[in-house]
């Protein structure tokens, strides 16, 4: 024992060292795609296919490239018909998964179990597999080519709901009984003794939910037709392709840019709420 | 169902904590009241479909009459495609070539980056940005990292001294290239899970082990890893899901090209639907994968009730 006492601490320092170092060159390489769109969104254009890979800033920076992707796109379109989807899904999701999300927290009912799986069911079945005939249902409902069908097979969450039954079962009951006590009805219990006190769960859930469906892309390239109703990343792709074409790529930086900087930047200014929230997003 | 009546005996567990066993008022009318809006657009949404699509499947339509016949044909039809067999298998390598080392690049960066020092925040926040972007937006620039010759792979590495390679036009390279993309957005997403199951395990254990001797790797596979069995479970059902329903970046990078290298099951149902207009091919290749889903969730119904219990 004695003996490897003083080596001990020199190899954890080895140890240590070669840990950092590839931890850096991790971190490196994984942000080398994002230095690198920042980079060739600002060079001025003429600059040579050949140097386009440089990360250096060796350039007056200009936003031409901006001015082209606002141009080619109409990003002010985009991102509204994105945050109405958004927005929607979110709003009437928030009404679903309160609702249901209590009910399994704290009521005893037939077929509690059965519902419970029924309700599971929805956390593996995700309705990205059922593209098909969902695009059915969305067009006999005569919702095809609308934001409405972009929104509607996200309007119940199973993980919502979950994650709500959680938030419910760490409130202790006494606040409900005393509301019920001072002749509070069901719904008034949930608006103004409930809601308030499960916040953390509902911001939680608010936070996975509109940087999955902010992010989403198949489905509303199967329901929407028309350009006026496309959202951004139904953009991002076609506007791609062109600029993909004429070799624009300092154009796909700043069209790439203009879509992912919005959640970039909430994350940044709300990190450990964003970290909280994925770490309860688990499933989706 | 058979979820349903297979995990009968665990229900108690997820049910309210225990109370005493007396008349328990119930409330059947209220509770159906609440989970009601749910279930109308869980119905419409989920229920429906699936069985729509099942119908669907072995529905078979005659082109240019209105007859209509039942049968296995639309299987039949799947299962002697070429392009449904080499999606499906391009699958499978895409889930192990993904699962393996995003798993264990994010098992790396939770143990290298779980202390919290200044540091460390720098670099998590560094690689969680992949996280956030759109698939579709990782996919626009990663068109660019992987452009021959001017590309950023291309151009780096053949500062190195490699040759240039056609990362999406080569068919034995581009599924890699993918699978790349893939490890580059997730890994992250991932390592979170990771940090939050190093957190739970007790630092005297570590102190323990250190006190018997044992090196920083004993440690690492005597008392991490066997206490983040459960994390590590419930993080690979997740990758799962990922990889059976996520496929933006081969609509935008490779329409599942160079001749089908990287068509992946979603985006097979994708094409039949949208661009054959083969209805009974697309249920069909649908109903495959919601039984292999539903394999999947009956493996792991012990992993997801827990994930369902996760306090953050």
């Amino acid at each position: 024992m004695a003996s490897m006492l003083p080596s001990a601490p020199r190899r954890l320092e080895t140890g240590r060292l070669v840990t950092i170092a590839l931890l850096a060159l991790v971190a490196l390489v994984w942000s080398t795609p994002l230095a690198w769109m920042i980079t060739a969104s600002i060079r001025p254009q003429g600059f040579g296919g050949l140097g386009m890979a440089s990360l250096v800033p060796d350039f007056v920076p200009t936003l031409a490239n901006f001015a082209e992707a606002l141009d080619s796109a109409d990003f002010a379109r985009l991102y509204l018909n994105t945050a109405i989807v958004c927005a929607g899904i979110l709003a009437v999701q928030l009404v679903t998964i309160t609702l249901a999300g209590w009910a399994f927290a704290r009521l005893e009912f037939r077929g509690r179990g059965l519902f419970f799986y029924a309700f599971l069911l929805q956390l593996m079945l995700v309705p990205p597999i059922l593209i098909v005939p969902n695009l059915v249902t969305i067009t006999k409902l005569g919702l095809y080519d609308t934001l409405a069908a972009v929104m509607a097979p996200y309007f119940a969450s199973a993980f919502g709901v979950f994650l709500m039954r959680q938030t419910f079962r760490t409130i202790p009951r006494d606040f409900e009984e005393a509301a019920v006590v001072e002749g509070a009805r069901w719904w008034q219990v949930i608006v103004h003794v409930l809601v308030p006190l499960a916040r953390p769960g509902l911001l939680a859930f608010a936070i996975v939910s509109v940087v999955s469906h902010w992010n989403e892309f198949l489905w509303p390239l199967m329901v929407i037709s028309s350009t006026e109703n496309q959202t951004l990343t139904i953009g991002l792709a076609s506007f791609t392709r062109g600029a993909e074409s004429a070799s624009q790529w300092g154009v796909i930086a700043a069209g790439t840019f203009l879509v992912a900087a919005p959640l970039m930047t909430a994350f940044a200014l709300f990190q450990r709420q964003f970290v909280n929230s994925f770490l309860f997003s688990g499933v989706k | 169902m058979t979820i349903v009546a297979t995990m009968e005996d665990s229900i108690p567990e997820t049910a309210a904590p225990p109370r005493p066993r007396r008349a328990v008022a119930r409330h059947d009318r209220l509770a159906l009241t609440l989970l009601a809006p749910s279930l109308v657009f869980l119905i419409l949404f989920t229920y429906w479909p699936i069985a729509q699509v099942v119908l669907q499947s072995v529905t078979i339509e005659t082109f240019g009459t209105k007859a209509v016949t039942h049968g296995a044909g639309n299987f039949v039809r799947l299962f002697e495609d070429a392009s449904f067999a080499k999606a499906v298998g391009n699958n499978l390598i895409y889930a192990v070539g993904t699962l393996v080392p995003s798993i264990g690049l994010a098992l790396f960066l939770a143990v290298g980056l779980q202390e919290a020092t200044r540091l460390n925040a720098v670099l998590r926040t560094i690689v969680f940005f992949p996280v956030l972007i759109p698939l579709v937006a990782a996919a626009a620039l990663f068109l660019f990292v992987f452009l021959p010759g001017i590309g950023l792979l291309d151009h780096y590495l053949g500062r190195l001294g490699f040759a240039q390679t056609n990362w999406l036009g080569d068919p034995d390279v581009a599924l890699a290239s993918l699978i790349g993309l893939t490890v580059w957005k997730n890994a992250a997403y991932y390592m979170l899970f990771f940090i939050a199951g190093l957190q739970a395990i007790p630092r005297d254990l570590y102190e323990a082990a250190r006190l018997e001797g044992a090196s920083a790797p004993q440690r690492f596979t005597r008392v991490t890893l066997p206490l983040l069995g459960p994390t590590l479970a419930f993080v690979a059902v997740i990758a799962l899901v990922n990889v059976v329903t996520q496929v933006d970046h081969v609509v935008v990078l490779t329409k599942g090209g160079p001749s089908d290298a990287t068509n992946l099951v979603l985006y097979y149902i994708y094409q039949q639907a949208h661009e054959n207009y083969d209805a009974g091919k697309a249920a069909a290749a649908t109903v495959v994968s919601l039984a292999a889903l539903i394999t999947l969730s009956v493996l792991s119904l012990r992993t997801l009730e827990r994930a369902v219990h996760y306090e953050a």
